[in-house]
């Protein structure tokens, strides 16, 4: 298999704060790895600094075997990695579906189709098709600020993957929202990921989700990857239970190794 | 030497006077995030109100010439205070939290109103006090090189609000604690800091530092119809230079401001204005908050 | 009923309308027709203004693009002999895309109130100017001679006519032509960004960018109502340049609201209206009811007189709402 994203040595200071240390990822295409720690470990920061929101201190990412080092964000998406947001990056007042076919609009070009209207008929389509594919076609025409927290999660990642992204980074898909839609919400996204096969690296503080679609873990404590592997190896190791979990894992909720 | 002397006194001198007005800009907006549209108003109104008691103590039958100071700082005392409260209860109370470029509207339309509450109380024709600037001669500085002594009183005089201002909030406890409002709002909240009570007061004390900036220049100049817009730019400027919400970064912002237009007034008179404006987006093309604004936090 | 459609009949709307006002121009009293060549020249320049809103900036300095329009007629009228108003109206439009260029490169790096007290300040910058400027007739300016159109050279009455009918046909112009501006791709990434830069970026594609180019859109509209300004009013002087100047148009862009291509123009015929009769009655209360009248506006009419008219239209809640209404 053939490396997607990699990062050497990528590090990241905020005054005598170390948010990322020596950070030597390497992940490969297809692969669908999860990341562990408590908060403030570092792990919005590396997401951060791989999309291009946050410049790093040193070090260097590769994506595809070339450096976005220096990119913005907006180039990074266009070179194939997309990510969602810990809260999410909505357009509030605009309607769910607005908020679709701008994403559309946004990946075709923009020009020049930025000069035809936004609303097609066509567009409008694709759009639909998308919040289908999520679930979250009830709340088509609703303004989006009204919309439940746990389809605004998914209408944040359908619209990072409207530029069908080779690489999906999602930055805690299950936070705020209920213990019982977790699991859910979790099925529709791997679903729609699947089908476009695409590559996932996703933050989740909930260790039993992680395990449960995850080929890989990583585990971050204070900026550092302490452990990582299989989600049994990782989540059996003795320092990521003291130091991150905080408390034994039983591996039998893992259900048979795959 | 004594082009440079007369510079650098210039320079200081109208320094001052810039910081005057974009002190209570910068502490209301610090404490409040209102960048205040109104406070060339607060100017106007202490301009006028000192003007009109000036012009009225001199025309009777003079007791202490000197008491017109008392009455220059006095008025600008009770005519900020009580505008800046009746205005901060009145209308801005019910705005609280709303969106920055909203409030500078809403600021925007007090401006309008209190431009014409100034002509309707005052009129149209200039106002005159010129007396409490007579009245301390000149002084000498150099070789040929003399100044009014009135203005240099002003730069002893700003530099004591200033102090005062830096004792009051880095050597006392309410200082302090009006320090960790600025710092950050939703804490000091969290802690338990009543904000109603402290944005009146903060509110008042911005109006009155520019009613008494205003109080302060009324003597230098003649006062119209006017005055007050000028000043909101020229303040914005500023304190946009030093960094918004800063009273440190305010002086320096001033200084930086009035020795730059010092030079040019010297050296090349037709580039006043754009030596102002010119410095306020050198300075923002290299660091947009300003020289000592606070970076802005992550906000993803 | 789909976009297209819906263009179509919004375009079959206003040519109907400007066809209507144009037939009055043989009608109305002169008086009348001056008053709607001005506001509706004045509604161009509150659309930049609105351009700028939807996208979540407010220029509190659209006035500086207002008075080059207009001193770009003026000037290119005096000193460059040209007589046509087309070649006037082309000439100011030019200068304010070019100092636009220039500007835009600076602001917008800033938003919220940088960006207004940034816009209020340059156009300050250019009122002082004009204002030293002797040679420009200082703060009294100068008197625009009647231009021609494409040769034709009207006298008296006509001129009047002839002034107001092309003000009547290009603001219809720039209404179709920015409603459709308003609902493209463009346009509506515009609220995005006014919603949310963050994730715009993360679409891949550049908030400054798309801002620059709106800002020039928008300076190139207001620099447009600005040399019909000075054409129909026959003079120019520094207070076009002047903060209060900006300051009545963001009245007008709020008073009108910012939901609709059309809004501005409400906004602008209402205010001018208004002004005149105040003017007369109460000259100096008049810039206190403004006040009075903002502030009643954004307590209780956030999204302006077109949300009056749109609420027969439209289901509640489903109208793109303007930043200031939740805001």
């Amino acid at each position: 298999m053939s490396t997607i994203l990699e990062t050497r040595g990528l590090t990241r200071t905020f005054g005598a704060v170390v948010a990322a240390k020596d950070l030597n990822v390497r992940i490969d295409h297809g692969e669908i790895v999860g990341v562990i720690g408590s908060n403030g470990a570092g792990k919005t920061t590396f997401i951060n600094m791989v999309t291009g929101y946050l410049p790093p201190s040193g070090g260097d990412i590769l994506f595809d075997s070339r450096s976005v080092l220096g990119l913005a964000p907006r180039e990074i998406t266009r070179r194939g990695m997309a990510r969602s947001f810990q809260v999410a990056q909505l357009f509030p007042q605009l309607t769910v579906i607005e908020n679709a076919l701008i994403s559309l609009v946004a990946a075709e070009g923009p020009w020049p189709s930025f000069l035809r209207p936004l609303d097609t008929p066509e567009r409008r389509a694709h759009a639909e098709a998308i919040l289908e594919d999520f679930g979250v076609t009830p709340y088509r025409d609703a303004v989006t600020s009204t919309v439940p927290q746990g389809a605004r999660k998914l209408v944040d990642i359908a619209m990072a993957l409207v530029s069908n992204p080779r690489m999906l980074l999602l930055d805690e898909p299950t936070s705020g929202v209920s213990v019982e839609e977790k699991c859910p919400l979790m099925d529709t996204v791997m679903a729609v990921v699947r089908k476009h096969g695409v590559t996932v690296l996703f933050v989740e503080h909930d260790m039993e989700i992680v395990a449960r679609y995850v080929t890989r873990i990583m585990a971050f404590y204070s900026g550092e990857i302490i452990a990582d592997g299989s989600p049994r190896s990782v989540l059996g190791d003795a320092k990521v239970q003291e130091l991150v979990i905080g408390h034994h894992f039983d591996l039998d909720l893992l259900g048979e190794p795959a | 030497m004594t082009s440079l002397l007369a510079i650098l006194f210039d320079g200081a001198i109208y320094a001052s006077w810039l910081f005057l007005v974009a002190a209570g800009l910068t502490i209301i907006y610090g404490v409040m995030r209102v960048l205040n549209m109104a406070h060339g108003s607060f100017y106007a109104i202490g301009a006028y109100s000192a003007a009109s008691l000036v012009g009225w103590y001199f025309s009777g039958n003079v007791g202490n010439p000197y008491l017109s100071y008392l009455l220059l700082i006095g008025c600008a005392v009770v005519a900020g205070s009580l505008i800046g409260v009746i205005i901060e209860r009145g209308l801005l109370r019910f705005l609280q939290g709303k969106d920055e470029i909203l409030m500078v509207i809403v600021t925007y339309a007090l401006l309008l109103i209190l431009e014409d509450v100034t002509k309707l109380v005052w009129g149209v024709d200039p106002y005159f006090a010129y007396q409490p600037y007579r009245l301390l001669g000149q002084t000498a500085v150099g070789v040929g090189l003399r100044f009014a002594t009135y203005d240099l009183a002003l730069i002893v005089v700003t530099a004591a609000i200033g102090l005062a201002a830096w004792f009051a909030l880095n050597r006392t406890n309410r200082g302090r604690l009006l320090r960790a409002v600025i710092h950050d709002r939703e804490i000091a909240v969290a802690m338990g800091v009543n904000v109603n009570v402290l944005f009146t007061v903060t509110f008042a004390i911005g109006a009155v530092l520019g009613a008494l900036a205003g109080a302060l220049t009324a003597p230098a100049i003649s006062v119209t119809p006017g005055i007050g817009v000028e000043v909101i730019v020229l303040a914005f400027a500023v304190v946009v230079v030093g960094g918004l919400g800063s009273i440190g970064g305010a002086a320096i912002g001033a200084v930086l401001v009035g020795l730059t237009r010092s030079v040019a007034v010297h050296m090349a008179p037709e580039m006043e204005l754009f030596v102002i404006y010119g410095v306020m987006f050198l300075v923002l093309a290299i660091r947009p908050q300003g020289l000592f604004g606070p970076v802005l936090a992550r906000r993803i | 009923m789909n976009i297209t459609n819906r263009l179509k009949s919004t375009e079959v709307t206003v040519s109907a309308l400007a066809a209507l006002l144009a037939a009055g121009a043989f009608l109305m009293p002169a008086w009348l027709s001056f008053l709607l060549t001005l506001a509706l020249a004045k509604a161009l320049v509150v659309l930049g203004v609105v351009l700028q809103m939807r996208a979540g900036l407010v220029s509190f300095g659209q006035a500086l693009f207002y008075c080059i329009g207009g001193y770009g007629v003026g000037l290119g009228a005096q000193s460059l002999g040209i007589a046509d108003a087309f070649a006037l109206l082309a000439l100011g439009t030019a200068a304010a895309v070019l100092l636009a260029l220039i500007c835009g490169f600076l602001l917008t790096r800033y938003r919220e109130i940088f960006f207004a007290m940034l816009t209020l300040a340059l156009s300050m910058i250019l009122y002082g100017v004009l204002v030293k400027s002797s040679a420009l007739g200082s703060t009294d300016g100068f008197n625009v001679a009647p231009p021609s159109f494409l040769g034709w050279v009207p006298e008296g009455d006509a001129r009047k006519q002839a002034v107001y009918l092309l003000t009547v046909v290009i603001a219809a112009a720039a209404v179709i032509g920015f409603n459709r501006y308003l609902k493209s791709g463009l346009g509506r990434v515009m609220e995005a960004i006014r919603e949310n830069e963050i994730r715009v970026d993360y679409l891949g594609l550049s908030p400054r960018r798309l801002l620059f180019a709106n800002y020039v859109f928008a300076a190139a509209i207001s620099a447009l109502g600005g040399g019909l300004t000075a054409i129909a009013s026959g003079h120019i002087d520094p207070d076009m340049a002047f903060w209060a100047t900006s300051g009545e148009f963001v009245f007008i862009a709020i008073l009108g609201g910012t939901g609709h291509v059309a809004a501005p123009f409400i906004g602008a015929i209402v205010f001018s209206v208004i002004r005149t009769f105040a003017i007369q009655e109460a000259p100096h209360t008049w810039q206190m009811a403004l006040g009075l009248v903002l502030i009643a506006l954004i307590l209780f009419l956030p999204k302006g007189l077109w949300s009056l008219v749109s609420r027969k239209h439209t289901k509640a809640g489903n109208t793109p709402a303007a930043k200031e209404a939740t805001a």
